[in-house]
């Protein structure tokens, strides 16, 4: 049933919105303002219009940047997911073993990113770190300062290790909101263990799996602390995604406004990708009803 | 189908159960048989849905034999013992379709795709879903639901069992009865048996042939609705079925008459001199009439005050006083009752005698 | 006294109650009826001052309580779910509305024993919720909503998850308590048994509108239409079609017609009569003769359903005693036009009060 709207809530939620438009929207409006202007210093500002964009758009620089990321994202997201799902399934209901899985999840999110990107750093140098010792002792031609693929592959486990655990921890808290009486419909039925996931599992755990791709998503979209610890985006510029790229532009060359248009297009492209992600995600949602 | 027997079977949640208060389910004796509508009544706590359970091989008893037709299934998982069971909150598979639902316990033990749509078809023309085979089964009402829960036992053709854990809790009143009776219909059309658990008498009594009362852990009383009403075994089921429940009236009884609180009643058996333990007298409302005071003195007449008439439309209920017992008396929808002075008649036929709660029977 | 005035739901242009307007009395037990979704608990909402409604007022002893926040009434809700504070003691539970107004300790220990001790409750004051079966859960958040002596108090189909034979017992100590208190109550339900056995004065719902109001037995024993006659009964009740020349009544289907004395405009009619009117022995020198095909029985020991088709409708007959009937057979069913619910067939004018006398 629907209520009607109590007029008095607008007042309650008016600090938060004046606090959101201190911290978020006034910085985004001097990125506006700097995208679209040129400066030599001294506080000189020339109006350029929507050269820098163009600029942004059409540099091949961006190009391979977006590239990367989004094939970054896409691999994070083919792995974290299903295995997310899949530890969630497995983890015990009830019982003490529940309560030591949820610590052990919980673990790894406690860390901070830079931490994290510092013990992989070392964990995986193949000098000192144990992993990549191993590595090089067993014939592997592993080092992520030489090669791209070593390179990634760390950073790609490194984000799996790191944030595996929050899909599991969203999942696991959608498949324990699920009668029982499911469960022993579908003994009763027959159902497969794969009937059983496709059937009840899958489609009570729409709703966290939607939020678990949007966060896991954006996150990975604008990774940052891990690469610039472990590489600093390289080999070549290998690892240079879009983040570490724009921290170049802006900080290392000074070219402000072309960051600020590279930041405004970076900032449209995540909120299209999740409005796409949340549409196709929810319209499943909405036939099934 | 098959005949399910229960073979000194008991059930406790707790590991090491040593006293009988340890146990959810006290050792039982009991045979299913083929073919019959059961009701399991009793109310929450009292084991009913452990029971059920261990029908339908949810879980295993911790002591004792499940018997199919004589084969020993105690540690037969369900999907291999051939049971259906509807749930209290209706459960289907909100992704699928009507026709998808009904066609899914066949479709997982592989039968081929024509012979399911052929049944699926059957099914679904006698349950009245054929029009809506093809809608979303999560879009439907609770009653729609607990149906198509219903038709994905029945689609099943090896089914030996279809049981009910408190199938009409979520429905409205007036759609109840239309429920029940497809029910009854269905059992009468295919002869499955089945097995009923609700703490709701009416529901109980009008769908079973033969009720089974339970009462912590224990069955109390197992027998037809008739049986259940006029000859309770246990004060407990003259208690829980009946509404009001019988009263049940602490009295001394001797050959063959009782006395309940200075009043001496007729009770058309003789029991001889019944000492030891506690001796009640027990008798429904429905069985007792006021008569106009001033008859005293005679065989089974009985002087009350009336304290309280509650008209309910169909019959009114009176509470009749005596010292400190309360009695209560059904009375007819057109026949006037009134609070004051009143004599009780019992009727002797009716009137039931308790030691320690069970039914003792008389000589005539 | 709560009355609402014209009061009417819509949300998203979708009317949830329609022109409501009713006044429920102190010290009355009001009963409000009707199956789920006739908005039985979107009215309970505007009554507590949980929602606002589209239209009309709220008045309470007189004063326009419309869009006053539930904080400043004195009101207090029971739910269908047993809910109470799991953290807090039995004790807590019930004393916490007295915190909240500031009542002194002694008083509190007062007030709180009195009120566990009328709901058998006392045994139970140091556990926790969680640790009672359900109908003491219940009794608790009973307690809570007596405890503080509330000008208006809610109750939200309070018994409708407890186990029929302690609804039972609830059901009779339930007016009792409120009688005692001088409080407005209104009682929510579904089941037209309950509304009979809790008795009072009655309001019945249809579809975000009232029915009829009145005291329980009239209104039971005199509806007003067809609807109302059918939110009050259980098992349904029974309809046939008849057509009134002068004072005979011709039953379709039947060539038995009868004749009575009311003053009655000719046209056609539905009669309404319920389950236990159908007899199965004829009850009076008057009663008409029905032939009937069983489609199924069911007996509960004390009495029996017998479902029939008769005159081209369903019916079913409630007769005490155990009557078997196979499925298929024919049998004679008796009614006594005396207990006859007299409608105008739809689109007629609807009969005064005064006129419709069943």
């Amino acid at each position: 049933m629907q209520r009607k709207l109590n007029q008095k809530a607008w007042f309650l939620v008016l600090p938060v919105f004046l606090l959101v438009a201190f911290s978020a929207v006034l910085p985004l409006m001097t990125v506006v303002n700097y995208s679209v202007q040129d400066t030599f210093g001294n506080n000189e500002f020339y109006w350029v219009g929507t050269e820098w964009f163009v600029e942004i758009l059409n540099s091949e620089r961006f190009h391979s940047a977006l590239g990367r990321q989004l094939l970054f994202s896409g691999i994070i997201l083919a792995i974290e997911i299903p295995l997310g799902i899949l530890i969630a399934l497995s983890m015990p209901k009830k019982g003490w073993g529940a309560s030591i899985c949820l610590v052990l999840m919980a673990l790894p999110l406690l860390i901070p990113w830079n931490v994290v990107g510092t013990i992989w750093q070392i964990f995986a140098r193949e000098d000192i770190g144990l992993l990549g010792h191993t590595l090089a002792a067993m014939g592997i031609d592993y080092n992520y300062t030489h090669s791209p693929t070593a390179a990634w592959i760390t950073i790609i486990i490194m984000d799996v290790w790191h944030w595996t655990s929050l899909v599991v921890l969203l999942c696991y808290a959608g498949l324990c909101s699920i009668p029982d009486a499911f469960y022993q419909a579908a003994k009763i039925d027959g159902a497969s263990r794969w009937a059983v996931f496709r059937y009840i599992q899958f489609p009570k755990m729409n709703r966290v799996l939607l939020i678990a791709v949007l966060l896991r998503f954006m996150d990975s979209f604008m990774i940052y602390t891990e690469p610039f610890v472990l590489t600093g985006g390289g080999p070549g510029n290998s690892t240079t995604f879009l983040s570490i790229d724009l921290v170049k532009m802006a900080i290392g060359q000074f070219d402000l406004g072309p960051a600020a248009a590279f930041s405004l297009v970076y900032f449209l492209i995540v909120l299209l990708l999740s409005w796409v992600f949340y549409t196709v995600m929810t319209a499943r949602d909405g036939e099934a009803n | 189908m098959a005949v399910i027997h229960l073979k000194d079977m008991a059930h406790s949640y707790l590991p090491n159960p040593k006293v009988p208060e340890d146990y959810a389910l006290k050792s039982l004796n009991h045979v299913w048989e083929d073919g019959g509508a059961y009701a399991l009544l009793g109310p929450s706590g009292c084991g009913k849905t452990t029971l059920l359970n261990i029908i339908s091989g949810l879980l295993t008893p911790s002591e004792g034999q499940v018997l199919f037709g004589g084969e020993d299934v105690t540690r037969l998982d369900t999907a291999h013992r051939n049971i259906a069971q509807v749930f209290q909150f209706p459960v289907i598979y909100d992704t699928m379709t009507v026709r998808q639902n009904l066609a899914f316990p066949l479709k997982n033990r592989g039968m081929a795709p024509a012979d399911i749509e052929a049944r699926v078809a059957e099914i679904a023309e006698m349950l009245d879903l054929t029009e809506r085979l093809d809608n979303r089964a999560s879009g439907l009402s609770a009653d729609a639901k607990q149906i198509i829960s219903l038709g994905r036992g029945l689609v099943r053709n090896d089914v030996n069992a279809i049981l009910f854990d408190e199938p009409l809790t979520v429905i409205d009143p007036h759609k109840k009865w239309v429920l029940r009776s497809k029910l009854k219909e269905l059992h009468q059309q295919f002869g499955f048996t089945m097995v009923y658990v609700t703490h709701d008498q009416t529901e109980a009594l009008t769908f079973a042939d033969k009720v089974v009362v339970m009462h912590d852990g224990e069955i109390v009383q197992i027998g037809t609705p008739e049986e259940l009403f006029e000859r309770p075994a246990h004060t407990f089921v003259g208690y829980f079925i009946g509404s009001p429940g019988m009263n049940i009236l602490p009295a001394t009884v001797d050959g063959r008459h009782a006395t309940i609180g200075g009043n001496e009643i007729d009770l058309g058996c003789d029991y001889g001199p019944l000492a030891g333990g506690k001796i009640e007298v027990g008798i429904r409302p429905e069985f007792l009439k006021f008569g106009p005071v001033g008859k005293n003195g005679g065989e089974g007449t009985f002087d009350v005050q009336i304290s309280s008439v509650e008209d309910l439309g169909r019959h009114k209920i009176a509470k009749a006083v005596s010292g400190d017992i309360e009695i209560a008396v059904l009375v007819p929808e057109h026949t006037p009752v009134q609070e004051g002075a009143a004599a009780l008649t019992f009727d002797p036929a009716r009137t039931l005698v308790y030691q320690d709660s069970r039914l003792v029977e008389g000589a005539n | 006294m709560l009355e609402l005035r014209d009061i009417s739901l819509t949300v998203d242009r979708t009317d949830y109650l329609s022109d409501i307007s009713a006044r429920f009395e102190p010290g009355n037990f009001n009963v409000l009826l009707g199956p789920t979704l006739a908005g039985k608990t979107s009215l309970l909402r505007i009554m507590a001052g949980l929602d606002a409604p589209t239209t009309g007022h709220v008045l309470f002893g007189g004063k326009d309580l419309t869009g006053v926040a539930v904080k400043k009434r004195s009101v207090a809700f029971v739910y269908q779910q047993f809910i109470n504070y799991p953290t807090f003691s039995v004790f807590d539970n019930i004393a916490s509305p007295l915190k909240v107004a500031k009542v002194s300790k002694a008083d509190i220990k007062t007030r709180v024993g009195k009120i566990a001790e009328l709901l058998a409750i006392s045994p139970m004051l140091d556990r926790k919720p969680l640790e009672l079966s359900g109908g003491q859960q219940q009794r608790v958040a009973l307690a809570r909503a007596l405890v503080r002596e509330a000008d208006l108090v809610l109750l939200d189909e309070p018994l409708a998850n407890l186990d029929y034979k302690l609804r039972e017992e609830l059901r009779e100590e339930l007016p009792r308590l409120f009688r005692e208190t001088g409080s407005t109550v209104v009682y929510a339900t579904t089941e037209p048994e309950e509304a009979l056995l809790l008795g009072g004065h009655i309001t019945l719902m249809h579809e975000g509108r009232v029915m009829q109001t009145g005291p329980t037995l009239e209104v039971y024993r005199n509806p007003v239409s067809l609807q109302s006659a059918r939110t009050f009964s259980d098992p349904p009740l029974n309809i046939m079609l008849a057509r009134r020349s002068g004072s005979d009544m011709h039953i379709a289907g039947l060539s038995q017609s009868y004749s009575d004395t009311l003053n009655l405009p000719d046209g056609n009619y539905d009669i309404g009569f319920r389950a236990h009117h159908l007899h199965v022995a004829k009850p009076s020198k008057g009663a008409l003769s029905v032939k009937a095909v069983v489609t199924m029985t069911e007996i509960t020991g004390s009495e029996s359903f017998i479902h029939v088709e008769a005159l081209g409708q369903r019916w079913t007959a409630l007769t005490h005693g155990v009557h078997h009937h196979k499925a298929g057979a024919a049998i004679e069913l008796f009614l006594d036009p005396r207990d006859f619910l007299l409608f105008p067939a739809a689109g007629t004018a609807p009969l005064t009060n005064q006129a419709k006398v069943a």
